[in-house]
């Protein structure tokens, strides 16, 4: 697995050598950078003052760890890489390898999978077990899911970077929670009300930032998610600030049958059953399931359609568009709509779920989230995007799971609080490692002879 | 200046561009430059580096707004267009003037087909009812969409590009990429087709497919065309028409014979004095033989 | 309101003067980051952070040993050692998250870049804990001037603003470091073929950009006497915003654009609302941009057809 060398041996010998010194160096660099914030704690002592306490075992700890990394880096993760590299370049002049069932179907069995996964974790773990896993596991990875295919629209599609997309996902929340807390609409119209007002602001969101390219695009929708949670915050009369608003009502299974404990037609009741918060929960599971399955399907149709290929027409030139005839301003215009309009509906969605939005939880983080979520999983691929969400979104939340850590580290340990960090970490690692995202090709949408992927190297990310 | 030969309604002119000026700041790039494209013609507009070509394009397809003067847009139906008044996109579905660029600007990440389709971007999304009808999956859509990869067939098969119709755009070689270009400007139904430096880059072989390319638009569809070239064999070959321009006016015009022999165009390329021209003429005459020879 | 109006005018002027020379300060890392590798590195407000925990933890570390430190001695020794830190990890930052990302999708290192932001923050956050943490005036003086209160903070805020800035110019517009810089901006290709050193000059960008953030973090520290976890985020998004309305890539624009912030934060808390002086901000940036797409100081980008 080494490289082509004459004598291996000098060759992993020099390769130890380089590893040991390159490790030194590591570790005196990690020793100046975590000296004072490892090395020292702040903590505020009885009178309220900050005192210092050392923590130097830790420090060590942490220079450790650095200079084995450093060692393994260089002496097994490099060489791997490179190996791996060359194999597939050679690779590459055979002949194409045919998909596996699996990845040819893949699709099918995802949503059988994704069908079948309340029943089964119902089995698993019975009623009250299951709530956990459809609830943060399920619920959580397809809101993000269908947040990123929405954003895709503008991010992977139309090139536009919106650093700012949690703003609809914030109108579309309120919407739902205004709505249903002063006039008593019932979720299924108010559903596709939010996903209208969100498209709404999204035109007016976008009309002003139309002619503003690159990253002044991006400063610009970042100000505008900024000051939509602002005014949430500080429009009291209305939004209840901080404080949020509570006690919004939950979806219903359009009406027939619901799920609030003190109605006539609960559900529970009406079948007979024992009362239990996870029908709710495993109807709403359905819920974000079908309206993810309908981005989905927009996002594929409106792609081979003549306004999804402007989109991606105008993600790899601008100016080509419109020597073209292509209208560049409707065309940015109806991604920013469509795409906030999928941000609304998941907002709604959000709402019905929680019972209660406040602007906490519409924070730039979360746009960066999501936006970092369709970049790791490809722009442009709903595949890639899904399995980044299920990676980063799943993988941090199972982080909450590893209570055995607490044996490990003692009971002070809560792995929660490496949460932020570990996803942060595992955004850099991914993009150094994948920086197109997991599926960096692109599916061409129409073709005479054959269907061939497009190589990530010829497709361009935009300037908006 | 030139008194302008034809009426404006004269039929026989598709483009009339009157009294431009163009100024960036105090630069002044076209200065009260007038001419005439004629339909069914290949018109090639000439000049030294820097004389004002690609300004007069951007004038002519929407990129500037001229300072002063009319560009107007005859076309068969008799409609005229004012293209001094008219942005970038309009002119292109309502005027029907369809424009290359120096540097290519392909859509290189989707595939030769796609390129062309999304130049028939305005017809497909009328017939998709903007996207409504399409999306529930109207007949009409469905009609249209097979229609447009007919019509891009047709122009892969002229632009000889057929085999690599599934292939990225960014993946073909320079002067396919040119074709592909010009391909893509055909597939919006111009009356007017621009181009701007069609040739440069291209080995000898390739502009004569190039050349071949542009008689067939010429003479199969009815598109006139105008174009900037420096390459001289291409101009004098196929164009029916030379206009001159240096330091963004314009100093000849005429069929290539007539501007070839102009002595001010010599002089503008060669950039003697007026008295030397002859000598210089003289001398070009000779060489010209000897290499036809 | 208390005084005259012109008195409380100028008294918020000085205000935000101030403070917009903090967001300037932040800035220039923004704009030379983004001037010379063309990406937003949305890390550089945590570098702010940390530079204000290092103040923070030397200046515990100095009262612990000695209890009279001098207070000039102390804040040049913590300025020194916020320098060193925030130069240490911005290096370390652009070498493992960013270099390698270089000359690829453009996207991948605005990505890293809020990861290690994300990273920064919560690395913080576990090793320092989530609480606010205050510490005791350092420079208390607070003088009169013709009925205005200034106060030797400000002073020295706007004094150390000045010298950093002077220096910052002199390194360059006048030296051959400033000279790689200014040739890696224009075309990294052709400066590697002309033997400038693209990769350490674009290193040491990073460190001259967290040198001035640590510096920022300091005076911040002193300033507002107390250092959190998520400071990074909201001086920075203000500095960041500031680097674009002075037009992104200009080093005057950067310092302008932190004092219009400044400035209009503290005139709009005074005048208006201060719940809604970052809306007020923001809007500022939007409007501006939508009129002068580049900036107030950036060279318009040319349609190059």
């Amino acid at each position: 697995m080494t490289v082509q060398s004459t004598n291996p041996a000098s060759k992993q010998e020099s390769l130890v050598a380089r590893g040991l010194r390159e490790a030194f160096f590591a570790g005196l660099i990690s020793l100046g950078m975590f000296s004072l914030y490892v090395g020292l704690k702040t903590d505020q002592n009885m009178l309220n003052e900050l005192v210092l306490v050392p923590r130097w075992g830790m420090l060590a700890i942490f220079v450790v760890l650095a200079m084995i990394g450093r060692f393994l880096m260089i002496v097994a993760v490099q060489p791997w890489l490179a190996a791996r590299k060359s194999a597939r370049a050679s690779a590459a002049h055979g002949q194409a390898e045919v998909p596996g069932f699996v990845a040819r179907n893949l699709t099918v069995l995802a949503v059988i999978a994704l069908v079948l996964f309340p029943p089964l974790v119902v089995g698993l773990f019975g009623m009250q077990g299951s709530l956990k896993w459809i609830d943060n596991f399920g619920i959580q990875i397809l809101i993000y899911v269908m947040l990123a295919w929405g954003l895709n629209i503008v991010v992977g599609l139309a090139g536009l970077l919106d650093l700012g997309y949690v703003a609809f996902y914030a109108v579309g929340a309120y919407s739902y929670a205004l709505l249903s807390s002063y006039f008593g609409l019932s979720f299924w119209l108010l559903l596709p009300i939010s996903g209208i007002l969100a498209a709404f602001w999204g035109m007016v969101l976008g009309f002003p930032v139309l002619r503003l390219r690159g990253d002044y695009l991006a400063v610009v929708t970042l100000a505008f998610g900024e000051i939509i949670r602002l005014v949430l915050i500080n429009w009291v009369e209305v939004t209840k600030g901080t404080f949020g608003i509570s006690g919004i009502a939950k979806a219903s299974i359009f009406g027939i049958w619901s799920f609030d404990v003190s109605a006539p037609n609960n559900f529970a009741k009406a079948f007979d059953l024992p009362m239990s918060s996870a029908y709710y929960k495993i109807f709403l599971f359905y819920v974000i399931l079908a309206l993810c399955a309908l981005t989905a399907y927009v996002s594929v149709r409106l792609r081979s359609m003549p306004i999804g290929r402007a989109w991606e027409a105008l993600r790899e030139d601008e100016i080509a568009c419109r020597s073209l005839g292509i209208n560049t301003v409707t065309t940015k215009l109806t991604a920013f709509a469509t795409g906030a309009m999928f941000g609304g509906f998941a907002g709604a969605f959000f709402g019905a779920r929680q019972g209660f939005v406040s602007p906490e939880s519409f924070v730039f983080l979360e746009s960066a989230v999501i936006l970092a979520i369709v970049v790791l999983g490809g722009m442009g691929s709903l595949v890639g995007i899904a399995i980044a969400a299920v990676v980063m979104v799943g993988g941090t939340e199972l982080l909450r799971e590893l209570t055995f850590l607490k044996a490990v580290f003692g009971p002070d340990f809560t792995p929660e609080l490496y949460r932020m960090l570990i996803f942060g970490l595992a955004m850099v690692i991914v993009m150094v490692l994948k920086p197109r995202g997991f599926v960096g090709s692109r599916q061409p949408t129409a073709f005479l002879h054959e269907r061939k992927a497009v190589s990530g190297s010829f497709t361009k990310e935009g300037h908006g | 200046m030139m008194e302008p030969r034809e009426n404006p309604m004269n039929s026989d002119v598709i483009l009339k561009v009157e009294h431009v000026t163009m100024r960036f700041g105090g630069l002044v790039a076209i200065n009260d430059l007038s001419f005439d494209v004629r339909r069914n013609e290949i018109t090639a507009l000439i000049g030294p580096n820097g004389a004002g070509k690609t300004t007069v394009f951007n004038c002519v397809t929407g990129f500037y707004r001229p300072t002063m003067g009319r560009i107007l847009m005859t076309q068969k139906s008799g409609k005229v267009c004012h293209l001094e008044r008219m942005t970038d996109f309009t002119i292109n579905r309502e005027a029907k003037v369809a424009r290359t660029f120096q540097n290519i600007r392909l859509f290189t990440g989707l595939t030769v087909l796609e390129n062309l389709l999304v130049a028939q971007h305005n017809t497909l999304m009328r017939a998709s009812g903007y996207t409504v009808l399409g999306l529930l999956g109207f007949k009409g859509y469905r009609n249209a969409s097979v229609a447009a990869i007919e019509k891009a067939k047709l122009w892969l098969e002229r632009a000889d590009l057929l085999d690599r119709a599934d292939d990225p755009a960014g993946d073909l070689s320079y002067g396919a990429q040119r074709r592909l270009e010009i391909a893509r400007a055909m597939c919006t139904d111009p009356e007017l087709l621009c181009l701007d430096e069609p040739a440069a880059g291209l080995n000898p072989r390739e502009s004569l497919e190039l050349n071949k390319l542009l008689r067939a638009i010429r003479d199969d569809t009815g598109t006139s065309l105008l174009l900037i070239e420096h390459d001289m064999s291409v101009v004098m070959e196929i164009s029916d028409h030379v206009v001159v321009l240096e330091y963004g006016t314009k100093i000849s015009d005429g069929t290539p014979d007539e501007v070839k022999n102009d002595p001010k165009v010599i002089a503008a390329y060669l950039g003697v004095d007026d008295e030397e021209v002859d000598e210089v003429l003289d001398e070009i005459t000779h060489a010209t033989d000897e290499a036809q020879a | 309101m208390d005084g005259e109006p012109m008195e409380y005018f100028i008294q918020q002027t000085v205000n935000g003067i101030t403070l917009g020379s903090i967001y300037g300060m932040i800035a220039i890392g923004y704009t030379m980051v983004y001037g010379i590798i063309g990406m937003i590195n949305f890390a550089h407000g945590d570098i702010f952070m940390l530079g204000a925990f290092a103040a923070l933890i030397t200046f515990l570390v100095l009262t612990g040993l000695v209890a009279g430190f001098p207070v000039v001695a102390a804040l040049i020794v913590m300025m020194a050692v916020a320098i060193l830190m925030a130069s240490l990890w911005n290096w370390t930052i652009e070498r493992i998250a960013y270099r390698p990302l270089r000359g690829s999708f453009r996207l991948a290192p605005l990505i890293t870049a809020i990861g290690m932001s994300i990273v920064l923050s919560n690395f913080i956050q576990v090793t320092q804990g989530p609480r606010n943490k205050p510490i005791p005036q350092l420079v208390s003086e607070v003088y009169d001037v013709f009925g205005i209160s200034i106060s030797l903070k400000q002073i020295l805020i706007v004094i150390i603003t000045v010298v950093m800035m002077t220096a910052f110019w002199y390194l360059v517009n006048r030296t051959s470091l400033g000279r790689a810089q200014r040739a890696t901006e224009q075309d990294r290709k052709m400066a590697a073929l002309l033997g400038v050193d693209v990769d350490r000059t674009i290193s040491i960008t990073f460190i001259m950009g967290a040198a001035l953030a640590a510096v920022a973090g300091t005076m911040y520290l002193m300033y507002y006497g107390v250092a959190v976890f998520t400071d990074g985020f909201t001086p920075g998004v203000k500095a960041f915003t500031a680097a674009v309305l002075g037009g992104i890539g200009s080093l005057p624009g950067a310092l302008l654009g932190g004092l219009l912030i400044g400035l209009i934060e503290s005139l709009w808390s005074a005048y208006f609302s201060i719940d809604y002086k970052d809306v007020a901000t923001f809007s500022i940036l939007a409007i501006v941009l939508i009129f002068k797409p580049s900036g107030i100081l950036g060279r318009p980008e040319i349609e190059k057809v």
